[in-house]
């Protein structure tokens, strides 16, 4: 098998703060093959989103970097050593990235076709006319009737799901083999976001594109992604194919996430809860960061830090006590 | 830090310490000096400030009088303490009349909007249609010199700038979230206006209102210059300026220090301007 | 009270804005047809589900019936008394009678407010308690949300979004409602919060026999929560009936679209095939006919040309389309 496209090794992200260093994400492990989509699960500040800005090397804030770690790009450049200016041709060339919100990552004042071949004059050696059908192609490609017409819009010219795939087509305009989308459908109606999730998948079998999906929502992760890694607390929890994760998590944050997803079970009345609050910033707690909501802990669990183990092959977990282990009275 | 977190406690301002502590601090400092130069000026002032001895007329500064005397043999030092007295009260009273009235109308103007809020701002552009100082010297002139009249200009023209700070805070506000659900809630008109709205909408003016002191200072000490505000032999230092201006190329001294007093406290509300800008998050 | 009167009846409800355009030199007046006729009842204790897309006009709906927003025609009938053009009285008597639950946990609540006092307010304000027991009430209030009592003295932006969410439904059941309009309250939540909150609000309308209009975007929510469901496109209702119905034999094909669109976690049911083209057009430039036609797979001619469907259908489970289809997108069993 050829190398991963993407290869991320114990990729960590600290903030100073007034109170000391904190940490964001913790020593996050995954590789993300050719053609492959990765969903990248979790709550609100469970460092999802942080870890693709790392990779991507745009941390928000100057007081954020990366502490330690390595982002392999095809078995070859290590992007956390990349000076500014590689970084961004690795930017848009070999990465691409759309965002939950395209209204506020399209430039209102410049087209559509203009954002496009702008990003491709920047990678390539291209005159402007070239530049130009090349952005009407990948308008097509990522489903916009009629692109010749369209490309000289202006973002507010679309529709909220028109803008998404012009975002899209901005992110791939330079062939770029990873695409990582944050919470692409999050912002669209629930139609809408069928269509998005199919334009990806389409993308996908195209071109062999390899995708991180970050979303919070598991019903997206079971329809289009392959391999589904957990978050919670800047960690992964659990990580491994769509279906062991779905139906077989032993985690038992992965567990209380699908039973409180509010379509699943019997669809009427009281829904599974995870009791209690996601830890905040500055407010992680010591040993696993999920023993305060977890039915499971033990002392164990508020003192060390479970290891990440493959569990099983492919199979990565971190948790003192899996789930389906319990029964059967400890370890083995 | 215990004002801060009483301030905070009361109105619940979410205060960050930063860049702006160093200005406060300085700002209140300075502030506060003059405060206590005022309450304290019998004690303070080594003689009486409207004494004239023919003695000591226009004596540079010495020992007996560290700022000199002035042509009527005053002693200035005595006469720049004193004045503190009136120049704090003119820029106390010089912004509270105009934030008042400014803030309530336009509290009114960007809550009800419509027609009220036509009427409000039109009346706010006749205001600012004048030139600033001419409307202020008219004014003046028609009730007659004196801080009363000055305190009533002030008011009468000074209300206009609060009024478009809050009222534009207000046009925001007043379809946040909280402001829908306090009327959701059969608050009256009243209480969403003032227990809801202004809270979240006043910080801005009171950052606005220091440095407005400082304009009404130099406004006051203008006027008086003028002959227009306080009446001799008043200490006051804009009087004082305009009194020792035909002596300053033999006695600096009359004009420079009561010149200094009004550099130093318009620096005190500029820099507490400043800090509290910082600290309470506003932009100025 | 009197029990044979619905606790709200609304007819003919209708909301137009004069829109403003965006644009530089074109300044038209628009009109955004935000509310286009809409009918409905609701009964004392029942829970009604409002779902639709962006720019359907579920919000829109909510606040117009509570007066939070214009109306432009219609009535809006609570507990038999008019208050669409009531009097100022009648209008304080319906806040009185009514709350709204928003869908920013932080946004609505007054930054500068303790949640306590957020809380005592409406009780002072409404003459709810004797001030000696006002805090005793407040307390009883964010415990009966299953707050931490010790809470009461922090300001929003100190809680969690789930803690503000339920700071503001005590504040809405601090009015003592007998209607209270749910707008996207669970969206802006974690998915573990959300089920929290979900369970809450069933809870306390068992408790407490709330009627309540549940407004959301994600039908599996309304699922759970609601008795009846009213399915809104473009400012109209499309479909409506009892929860069970409307979920198992949809019979609008915008709401069996959007009920196939619903993404289950279920690792061997992959994106439907067949999924619903387009997206809602503008409300200021309505389609003729049918609404939903333009996206409509089963459309033919007569839906453009005919007037805009009625609701019809029997048992209380109505459908605004011409023909009375059978499934067309596969369904969740």
């Amino acid at each position: 098998m050829s190398p991963p496209v993407l290869s991320v090794r114990d990729l960590s992200v600290i903030a100073k703060t007034d109170q000391g260093p904190q940490t964001l994400v913790d020593r996050v492990s995954f590789e993300l093959n050719r053609g492959e989509i990765l969903g990248l699960v979790g709550e609100s500040g469970s460092g999802k989103s942080m870890t693709c800005r790392a990779i991507i090397g745009l941390l928000p804030s100057s007081r954020i970097s990366i502490s330690g770690g390595s982002v392999i790009l095809r078995g070859k450049s290590d992007l956390t050593h990349l000076e500014e200016s590689d970084m961004r041709k690795v930017r848009g060339g070999d990465i691409g990235m759309i965002f939950q919100n395209p209204s506020s990552h399209l430039d209102p004042v410049m087209s559509i076709g203009g954002q496009i071949t702008e990003s491709i004059r920047y990678h390539h050696q291209v005159n402007r006319a070239e530049a130009r059908n090349r952005a009407i192609e990948i308008l097509h490609q990522v489903g916009i009737s009629d692109p010749a017409q369209r490309i000289d819009d202006y973002p507010h010219e679309f529709s909220g799901g028109m803008r998404q795939r012009a975002m899209i087509a901005v992110a791939l305009a330079c062939n770029p083999e990873i695409l990582i989308a944050d919470e692409p459908t999050t912002a669209l109606d629930v139609t809408v976001q069928a269509q998005i999730l199919r334009l990806l998948m389409d993308l996908r079998e195209k071109r062999e594109l390899s995708i991180i999906l970050i979303t919070h929502d598991l019903g997206v992760v079971a329809q289009v992604c392959d391999t589904v890694a957990v978050m919670y607390g800047g960690r992964i929890c659990e990580r491994g194919p769509k279906r062991e994760i779905i139906l077989d998590a032993h985690h038992p944050y992965t567990t209380g996430l699908i039973d409180c997803q509010p379509s699943g079970g019997s669809h009427r009345g009281l829904v599974k809860t995870i009791a209690g609050q996601p830890p905040s910033q500055g407010s992680m707690p010591t040993g696993c960061a999920f023993h305060p909501r977890c039915a499971h802990a033990t002392k164990e669990c508020a003192q060390t830090e479970p290891a990440a183990v493959d569990y099983q092959p492919n199979h990565m977990l971190a948790c003192h006590h899996p789930i389906g282990e319990i029964n059967e009275g400890g370890r083995a | 830090m215990n004002i801060s977190r009483s301030v905070n406690a009361r109105f619940g301002w979410r205060l960050k310490f930063n860049s702006g502590v160093v200005p406060l601090i300085i700002g209140i400092s300075i502030l506060g000096g003059w405060l206590l130069v005022a309450i304290f000026a019998p004690l303070l002032a080594p003689y009486d400030p409207i004494f004239q001895d023919a003695a000591v007329r226009l004596k540079p500064p010495s020992m007996a009088h560290p700022f000199g005397t002035d042509n009527f043999g005053r002693d200035v030092l005595s006469r720049v303490i004193w004045g503190a007295r009136i120049d704090l009260q003119i820029a106390t009273f010089g912004v509270v009349f105009a934030f008042v009235i400014g803030t309530t109308v336009g509290s009114i103007a960007g809550y009800y909007g419509g027609w009220v809020d036509m009427v409000l701002m039109r009346l706010i552009d006749v205001v600012l249609a004048f030139p600033f100082l001419v409307l202020m010297l008219t004014i003046i002139v028609i009730l007659g010199p004196g801080l009363g009249s000055f305190y009533v200009a002030m008011a009468l023209v000074g209300w206009v700038s609060y009024a478009r700070l809050i009222r534009a805070q207000f046009l925001v506000l007043k379809n946040s979230d909280f402001a829908i659900a306090a009327v959701s809630l059969g608050y009256s008109h009243k209480r969403v206006m003032f227990r809801h709205l202004l809270p979240n909408a006043i910080l801005g003016s009171i950052v606005f209102s220091m440095s407005d002191a400082v304009l009404v200072l130099l406004n006051g000490a203008a006027i008086s210059y003028l002959g227009l505000g306080v009446q001799p032999p008043t200490a006051e230092w804009g009087t004082m300026i305009a009194e020792g201006q035909g002596f300053i190329t033999i006695g600096w001294w009359i004009t420079t220090f009561p010149g200094l007093a009004i550099v130093l406290l318009a620096m005190g509300f500029s820099m507490l301007a400043d800090g509290l800008g910082e600290i309470l998050g506003v932009r100025q | 009270m009197n029990s044979s009167v619905p606790l709200l009846e609304v007819n003919d409800l209708v909301v137009h804005f004069a829109g403003s355009t965006m644009g530089l030199f074109n300044r038209s007046d628009q009109t955004v047809k935000a509310l286009n006729s809409v009918s409905m009842t609701i009964r004392s204790g029942e829970t009604l589900g409002l779902v639709g897309e962006s720019g359907s006009g579920k919000s829109t709906f909510g606040r117009a019936i509570l007066r939070l927003g214009e109306l432009t025609s219609g009535s809006v009938l609570f507990d038999g008394v008019e208050v669409a053009n009531g009097t100022s009285g009648d209008i304080a008597w319906l806040r009185r009678e009514t709350a709204m639950v928003f869908q920013d946990p932080y946004g609505a609540l007054n930054p500068r407010m303790t949640v306590g006092d957020a809380i005592a307010e409406v009780l002072t304000v409404h003459n709810k308690i004797p001030t000696a027991k006002l805090n005793e009430r407040v307390q009883e209030l964010l415990a009966l949300v299953g707050m931490d009592t010790e809470l009461a003295s922090r300001r929003p932006a100190d809680l969690s979004g789930g803690q503000c969410q339920r700071v503001g439904i005590a504040r809405a059941l601090a009015i003592e409602p007998r209607l209270i309009v749910a707008d996207e309250c669970v969206a802006a939540l974690d998915v573990s919060i959300q089920g929290q909150i979900i369970n809450l609000l069933i809870e306390l309308r068992e408790k407490m026999k709330l009627s309540m209009i549940f407004i959301a975007h994600d039908l599996a929510i309304v699922r759970r929560l609601c008795d009846r469901v009213a399915v809104m496109y473009l400012g109209r209702i499309v479909e409506e009936g009892p929860t069970d119905r409307v979920f198992n034999a949809p019979c609008h094909p915008y709401t069996q679209s959007l009920i196939s669109a619903i993404p289950e976690i279920d690792p061997d049911k992959p994106l439907p095939e067949q999924l619903l083209g387009g997206e809602p057009p503008s409300p200021i430039s309505l389609p003729n006919g049918c609404a939903f036609h333009p996206r409509c797979p089963i459309a033919q001619d007569k839906c453009r040309d005919s007037p805009v469907p009625a609701l019809r259908g029997e048992d209380g489970h109505l459908s605004a389309c011409i023909f009375s289809s059978e499934s067309i997108f596969p369904q969740p069993t």
